[in-house]
């Protein structure tokens, strides 16, 4: 009998989750009236704007990933070692941008770098994707920060480092070479996580104005009827195609073991 | 001059003292062991002296050069770590390399290098593994090659053989006492195992509660010791209650036995002490102190029997060679031991 309530809570499952994404791949192929085709996907591909906010949005995702572990690596393990006591609060902070909305932090953003502050970011196209970038940055903290604190946990950090420094090495050296390389497949973790976010993102980029993938999904959904759906279904893809490149990664890693 | 010197060292952690002006002269070459209980400071000043601790206090300086205020990749110490410490994303090779790449040594004599310590560790076919695909022994022994392969002044190991088994231990403490004679370098040595101090070292440091309790050889350490921890931390020790009968001759009364030690002793009840070894089963030439005793206990061992037999208050335990022509004695029997009575030690009176 308990067989039966798990798989009928499975199958619901399933269905909750599958029918919309069959439901949006279907509608994408209906463009041409009476046959299945990918015209939707081929009229998306072409647009020009799909194709510039598409690979700026993924530049910026690139940008966000080089800076948040430029942040994080260094913060997790500065914190792992030096300040452990430390570690509750600088959880609860990486964890403020999932309580704190998108848009309460890109209005203070606005208010806080426009022209007439002290920091004119908002002024230029360059200060604006870089005040972009931090936003990013910040909203996949939480996720990134996590990725790379998990990582730094499978790691004694303390003894590798003292073990590096008795060879010589400087701080540089033991980020670059030993501790680095050695939470790779947590940074990576973290990298697609913040890569599927920064693909996705609407609120900052529209009310920063940048031309990003985000407001571009919500101006076609808006406006066309088989487009938006082919473009849903390609941000399914594209988040999907990270979240395995996670798993490929972890399991072609030689070192994996000796880190556990 | 000596080579390394810690002079009036001292450390606190907060409002506590872990290491009380603590003092030590090392020789070029020689081979000196930390020995201690844990909590007694010991890794403490192996830390200060790799630079991972602060002194709170004190000088410590290689070849006449004042370290303290050297980070500890500026002071040119090599460190084997009880958790071995390989970095897990290199290859035994590349890890051994790890110190020679830092400093920029060109990459033909890196390679040399590598190869030499891989010889010398006796591992030159394991150079391409990871460190997971090592066994532990196997794992320390890459630590201590890449520990040595930037020609360190100093070495130092951290409990290397703690984290080991029994055999693997005894076989690696000869092998590392084995390399460190032939590289002739300065080594410390922390331990908690005093077979390891003193299989190993040319000098014994017995710590206690932060302090540097005696500073010897092996054989002055344990046939010597100066203080009452020394004498019961090292070795197994009989503990005898004796009644000075004649403080000036030196004469005591053991049990039922009148024993001279020979030297002048105080007034009144003492605590003497005695190693196993000093004991024997029966008379014995040069041990002309007899006592009495019934046997309490019989230990068979092997090629050894350890006895332990009551003497009127104070229980001495010693052993006998097994002979498989002479039976041991059993529980009850009344037993004469021999010893010399001289080589007795005063613990306190």
């Amino acid at each position: 009998m308990n067989r039966i309530w798990s798989w009928l809570a499975l199958s619901l499952g399933l269905v909750y989750f599958f029918l919309p994404l069959i439901a949006t791949v279907e509608f994408s192929l209906k463009m041409r009236r009476g046959e299945y085709s990918f015209d939707a996907y081929r009229k998306v591909l072409e647009d020009p704007r799909f194709q510039e906010t598409f690979s700026y949005s993924v530049v910026m995702a690139l940008f966000t990933i080089a800076f948040g572990v430029l942040l994080v690596v260094p913060t997790a393990y500065w914190v792992r070692l030096k300040l452990p006591r430390l570690r509750p609060a600088v959880e609860f902070v990486t964890l403020l941008p999932l309580v704190i909305p998108a848009i309460v932090v890109v209005f203070g953003y606005i208010r806080l770098y426009n022209t007439s502050s002290w920091l004119p970011l908002t002024g230029s196209a360059t200060g604006t994707n870089l005040l972009l970038m931090f936003g990013y940055a910040m909203l996949s903290l939480p996720y990134m920060y996590r990725a790379v604190d998990t990582g730094l946990r499978t790691i004694d950090v303390a003894t590798l480092t003292e073990a590096a420094q008795s060879l010589g090495a400087g701080w540089i050296t033991i980020l670059a070479r030993v501790i680095l390389p050695n939470v790779l497949i947590a940074v990576l973790s973290g990298a697609f996580l913040t890569f599927a976010i920064v693909i996705g993102e609407f609120t900052m980029a529209a009310l920063l104005n940048r031309p990003a993938f985000g407001p571009y999904l919500q101006l076609m959904g808006a406006n066309r009827a088989y487009e938006p759906a082919a473009l849903a279904v390609i941000a399914f893809a594209v988040t999907w195609a990270c979240m395995g490149l996670i798993q490929l990664i972890t399991r072609f890693s030689k070192h994996t073991k000796a880190a556990r | 001059m000596a080579f390394l010197k810690i002079a009036h060292l001292e450390k606190f952690f907060g409002p506590m003292q872990v290491v009380k002006d603590f003092n030590l002269e090392v020789e070029q070459g020689e081979f000196v062991s930390l020995l201690g209980p844990s909590g007694c400071g010991k890794t403490t000043v192996l830390r200060m002296v790799a630079g991972f601790e602060a002194p709170t206090s004190g000088v410590i300086s290689i070849e006449d050069q004042d370290v303290v205020r050297l980070k500890p990749n500026q002071r040119n110490i090599g460190m084997v770590f009880q958790a071995y410490a390989l970095f897990p994303n290199l290859t035994v090779a590349q890890n051994v390399a790890f110190g020679l790449r830092v400093k920029g040594v060109p990459r033909s004599e890196i390679k040399s290098r590598v190869t030499e310590m891989l010889d010398l560790i006796g591992l030159p076919d394991l150079a391409n593994r990871y460190p997971f695909q090592l066994s532990g022994g196997q794992q320390q022994r890459v630590a201590l090659a890449r520990a040595l392969a930037v020609r360190p002044q100093v070495l130092l190991l951290d409990e290397p053989l703690s984290a080991l088994d029994a055999k693997i231990r005894v076989s690696l403490r000869n092998e590392i006492r084995l390399i460190q004679k032939k590289l002739g370098i300065t080594t410390i040595f922390v331990t908690h195992d005093q077979e390891e101090a003193l299989s190993m070292s040319d000098r014994v440091v017995v710590m206690h509660k932060g302090i540097a309790d005696q500073v010897g050889t092996p054989f002055e350490i344990y046939n010597k010791p100066t203080t009452k921890f020394v004498a019961t931390f090292v070795g197994t020790l009989n503990i005898i209650e004796a009644e000075v009968t004649d403080p000036a001759a030196g004469q005591v009364r053991i049990g039922a036995t009148t024993a001279t030690l020979g030297r002048p002793l105080p007034k009144g009840k003492i605590t003497l002490a005695a190693r196993p070894e000093m004991v024997s089963l029966g008379t014995v030439p040069g041990r002309a102190t007899l006592l009495k005793g019934r046997v309490i206990d019989v230990d068979f061992l092997g090629s050894v029997i350890r006895l332990r037999a009551d003497i009127g208050g104070s229980v001495l335990a010693f052993d006998t060679f097994n002979n498989p022509n002479i039976v041991p004695p059993a529980v009850g029997d009344e037993v004469e031991m021999a010893l010399n009575a001289a080589d007795l030690l005063l613990i306190d009176g």
